[in-house]
């Protein structure tokens, strides 16, 4: 009974509709914020710092981003590294051509990629389900092709090209811990944003589009400028994770570091933490981080004698093992696997 | 809203036209789904529309909100005649509808339901909703009070938090009458509430088909098999026959008129289903 | 003239590879709703078995290519018993993802064998050069174009001559009254995926007879996709003919459009051609035209 409602009343509908309503989930989430932001940097090494903590936080957003347009308004969508790319291509652009400060920066970067995104989001006015998932994939071949013209990176002669320097508000993010708290606010910030949103009327319109577009139509939700609105916003939050991955975790920036293989890790994410689901996208990033440095030291432990190559090929393996596996189990993610146990915590010690 | 309700109540069963449908033709491809309809809904009142299997009556109600579009002859809603008329527009002039084959969004709760009902009266936009201020978060209250309204009156309190896709049948023929209210459509289009019900569920739509009218004033335009039911409710009915016209009038007339009994008889001879 | 028309039937020849492709998807989504992602990696698992079982093991082709077959016939088991019977009704976007999944179990279980090392497949299909006029065709190209239309025969043949082919268009019809009937879903899925094998064992020996056997050749089947949405996703003249006008397309603006705006537009140009044709008729050349009904 450590997960227990009863004795909670809700006296307003606006207590109703907070968007913890619930005393153990505030507890939880503000914990695991306060733990993140005071505890984790002063214990975690440097190697944990940047490629453990980074890229989950910075996979966390992008699932987010994709999560608000596949999980909630129900458009599949391959195109993620793609519009990443865009974000990080536009950030250092305008770094490079304008005085503008860092924020506004990443601001309109953000606005670019949605642009880019409502753009490639056109043909879903027309074409729906796995037809529309093929024509994402032009985003994602078109995007990376053009990224690579010499414009873009400044006519460098190797095509990659070093991140600029990041100065918030007067806060120069030079070290990893510096860069750790960079992606860290601005993914708590985008997550309650992201949270806001789909509780929120827009929410409400895009899962409607999700569930039976048809029928939202014929209520009066107009299919077009949803649709629209969220794969302008979901770009939104993909760019800033584009920017965020290039800027903070990789350091450098190269189209091809955003090939299709990031679209399908991300969507990996989503599904396997949970379509619709915010925490699951938490999840999800976390789940992709880890098995491959799990899958690394395994053997290790073992001590299986394997070849660095040999490794990586059953890593493959195993990971799209692990996919089907857990679309076999938990075909909702994870997400529902912890409000399962939530469901238990209710009840727990008695067995109903 | 009350006193709203009270307004349009004084007017109920005027002869104030709200719909009319003139010589509308429907084809698909070589089928012509329905040959040269044309009727008239007044304000206020229960109209309803029926007629064997495949005599056309959905087509005509996908007409009216525009989901397709006639191949000739024209609708006038509220004086204005209309053209290709996308499905949205409809919606935001007022005309709500329910569904034969229940249309809900299956994974959200009753709640949802109704509320993304209400979307066309909320203003906020989303960057209102994204940072939770404003707009989003004061409208938010209003139409949740609304909504819980309707779930009062529809009996929904228990159900309120269940993702509908759970839900009996009946109940989610329920939720999806709950949606089309929260719009408050001046004209509310129903397509079969009551198939597939057994007669106590049928008894209580009975009963919110009528509430709705008289209380919220709402005009209503029905399809229903049960014959019973509609001659009980309806005003006026019109009696649709391989997309023809073979009647029209008020129960009564209608009842008595043997071109429709003929066409009922006919098709019970085929075989009573 | 006499380059456009080279550009042309190379490009249309190369296009013919896609289709081959493509044909493995249609066959599957056909018969079982399932968007095989997977269809790119069945056709670099084949290639690398075959190569590998020639290279490595120096087992000859009249062995190694039916083994690889009896292997794909496993392998469409497999997949049948381990992911596609407990995902039964699940929704297609999760049937999408598990073959997402499958992709990547195959190609881990290929390089497991193989490694990542690139290796030649030369089955013996001659490559010589010939002179038309004088213009230069590959003897290659126009083989590959009689292997695919023999194919296209036999599949054609099979499925309206024999039983269970006619099973399979029963089930392409309408699932539920297939099974109503008394056919078996998963005898259907099995006998399918593993025609999709033997596909995928063809394509894999023409893709990499041309191109070598490496890793990279999943990236160039991905243009298959395209392709595939292009003929509509049910439609095997389709597969076919798009195919062909993606592979000529791809050739022509390499070419011609190339020089003016940067070279490498085969990445993208199908795919935009594809999106672009579906705006316009969102059900593909030759797919059946979605009527929406409430």
């Amino acid at each position: 009974m450590i997960y227990r409602e009863s004795g909670q009343f809700k006296k307003t509908y606006h207590a109703d509709q907070a968007i913890l309503p619930l005393r153990q989930d505030q507890i939880f989430v503000l914990g695991a914020i306060l733990f993140a932001f005071l505890v984790v940097p002063f214990v975690a090494s440097n190697y944990a710092m940047n490629s453990l903590l980074l890229p989950f936080l910075i996979y966390s957003l992008a699932a987010i981003g994709l999560n608000l347009l596949v999980g909630y308004c129900g458009q599949i969508s391959l195109g993620t590294g793609g519009f990443m790319a865009v974000g990080a291509f536009a950030a250092w652009n305008l770094a490079l051509r304008t005085e503008l400060p860092m924020p506004v920066i990443f601001i309109l970067a953000g606005l670019i990629t949605a642009g880019t995104g409502v753009l490639f989001g056109l043909p879903a006015l027309r074409i729906k389900g796995f037809y529309l998932a093929v024509t994402t994939l032009a985003a994602q071949f078109f995007l990376i092709w053009l990224l690579q013209r010499p414009w873009f990176n400044n006519y460098s002669p190797t095509g990659v090209i070093s991140a600029p320097s990041i100065n918030m508000f007067g806060w120069q993010v030079d070290s990893v811990t510096d860069r750790y708290y960079l992606a860290l606010i601005i993914l708590v910030i985008m997550a309650l944003l992201a949270k806001n949103i789909v509780r929120s009327s827009t929410g409400r319109k895009w899962m409607a589009i999700r569930d039976m577009d048809v029928a939202a139509e014929i209520i009066g939700i107009r299919p077009m400028a949803t649709k629209l609105k969220a794969f302008a916003v979901s770009s939104f939050f993909i760019g800033i994770a584009g920017i965020l991955w290039a800027f903070l975790y990789l350091g450098q920036l190269e189209a091809e570091a955003f090939n299709i293989y990031t679209s399908f890790d991300v969507l990996f994410m989503i599904i396997i933490g949970g379509l619709g689901s915010i925490l699951g996208c938490f999840l999800g990033a976390a789940f992709v981080v880890l098995v491959p440095i799990f899958l690394n030291v395994v053997p290790s432990w073992l001590g299986l004698p394997l070849g660095t190559a040999m490794i990586s090929y059953i890593e493959i393996f195993i990971f799209g093992s692990l996919i089907i596996f857990f679309l076999i189990v938990e075909p909702h993610g994870m997400a529902r696997l912890w409000s399962i146990i939530k469901q238990k915590l209710r009840l727990w010690p008695f067995p109903y | 809203m009350a006193a709203q309700a009270a307004d349009v109540s004084s007017r109920a069963r005027t002869s104030e036209v709200i719909l009319k449908v003139e010589d509308v033709e429907l084809a698909f491809g070589g089928v012509r789904a329905l040959r040269g309809v044309g009727f008239e809904i007044r304000r206020g009142e229960i109209f309803s529309i029926i007629g064997p299997n495949g005599a056309g009556k959905s087509s005509m109600l996908n007409c009216i909100n525009g989901f397709y579009h006639p191949t000739s002859g024209t609708i006038t809603y509220k004086g204005q005649p209309r053209k290709r008329m996308r499905p949205y527009v409809t919606a935001s002039q007022g005309v709500a509808r329910t569904f034969q084959n229940i249309a809900l969004f299956k994974g959200m709760s009753t709640l949802d339901n109704i509320m993304t009902g209400r979307h066309l009266k909320t203003k906020a936009t989303l960057l209102e909703n994204a940072f939770w201020f404003g707009r989003a978060r004061k409208e938010e209250m209003e139409h949740r009070r609304f909504c819980e309204e309707i779930i009062d009156f529809l009996n929904l309190q228990h159900v309120r938090k269940t993702p509908v896709g759970t839900l009996p049948y009946g109940l989610q023929k329920r939720v999806e009458l709950g949606r089309a209210l929260a719009a408050e459509p001046e004209l509310l289009l129903l397509d079969e509430p009551m198939a597939g019900m057994n007669l106590e569920e049928k008894q209580d739509m009975a009963r919110f088909v009528l509430d709705v009218n008289d209380e919220f004033g709402m005009t209503i335009c029905l399809i229903e098999h049960d014959m019973g039911v509609v001659m009980d409710l309806s005003d006026r009915i019109v009696v649709l026959d391989h997309g023809e016209k073979i009647g029209e009038g008020t129960p009564d007339e209608v009842s008595k008129d043997p071109k429709v009994i003929e066409a009922y008889l006919g098709v019970q001879e085929e075989g009573d289903a | 003239m006499a380059f456009f028309i080279e550009v042309l039937v190379g490009g249309l020849l190369a296009g013919i590879m896609y289709s081959l492709v493509a044909l493995g998807f249609v066959l599957i989504f056909k018969a079982s709703g399932v968007f095989n992602f997977a269809q790119a990696a069945m056709v670099l698992f084949a290639a690398m078995f075959i190569a590998g079982m020639y290279g490595d093991w120096g087992v000859p082709f009249w062995i190694a290519i039916p083994a690889t077959i009896v292997l794909m016939i496993g392998v469409a088991w497999g997949i049948e018993r381990v992911v596609l019977r407990p995902l039964v009704n699940q929704e297609p976007i999760i049937m999408f993802m598990s073959t997402i999944g499958i992709f990547f179990a195959l190609i881990g279980i290929a390089e497991i064998f193989w490694g990542s090392r690139s290796r030649t497949l030369d089955v013996g299909i001659p490559s010589d050069p010939i002179f038309v006029g004088d213009m230069l065709f590959q003897m290659y190209d126009l083989i590959t174009a009689g292997i695919v239309a023999v194919l296209v025969v036999l599949l054609v043949i099979f499925s309206q001559k024999t039983r269970m082919g006619r099973v399979l268009r029963a089930v392409a019809d309408d699932h539920q009254a297939a099974q109503s009937v008394g056919i078996k879903l998963n005898t259907v899925w099995v006998v399918v995926w593993s025609i999709s094998g033997v596909v995928a064992v063809v394509a894999g020996i023409v893709w990499g007879g041309a191109l070598g056997v490496q890793p990279v050749m999943v990236d160039v089947a991905f243009k298959a996709l395209p392709v595939l949405l292009l003929g509509g996703l049910t439609s095997i003249p389709g597969a076919i003919i798009a195919g062909l006008i993606i592979g000529a397309g791809e050739a022509l603006a390499e070419v011609y459009l190339g020089p003016i705006i940067g070279g490498g537009i085969d990445n993208w140009f199908a795919y935009i051609i594809a999106m672009a044709f579906m705006v316009w008729r969102p059900e593909g050349l030759f797919g059946e035209k979605i009527i929406e009904r409430i």
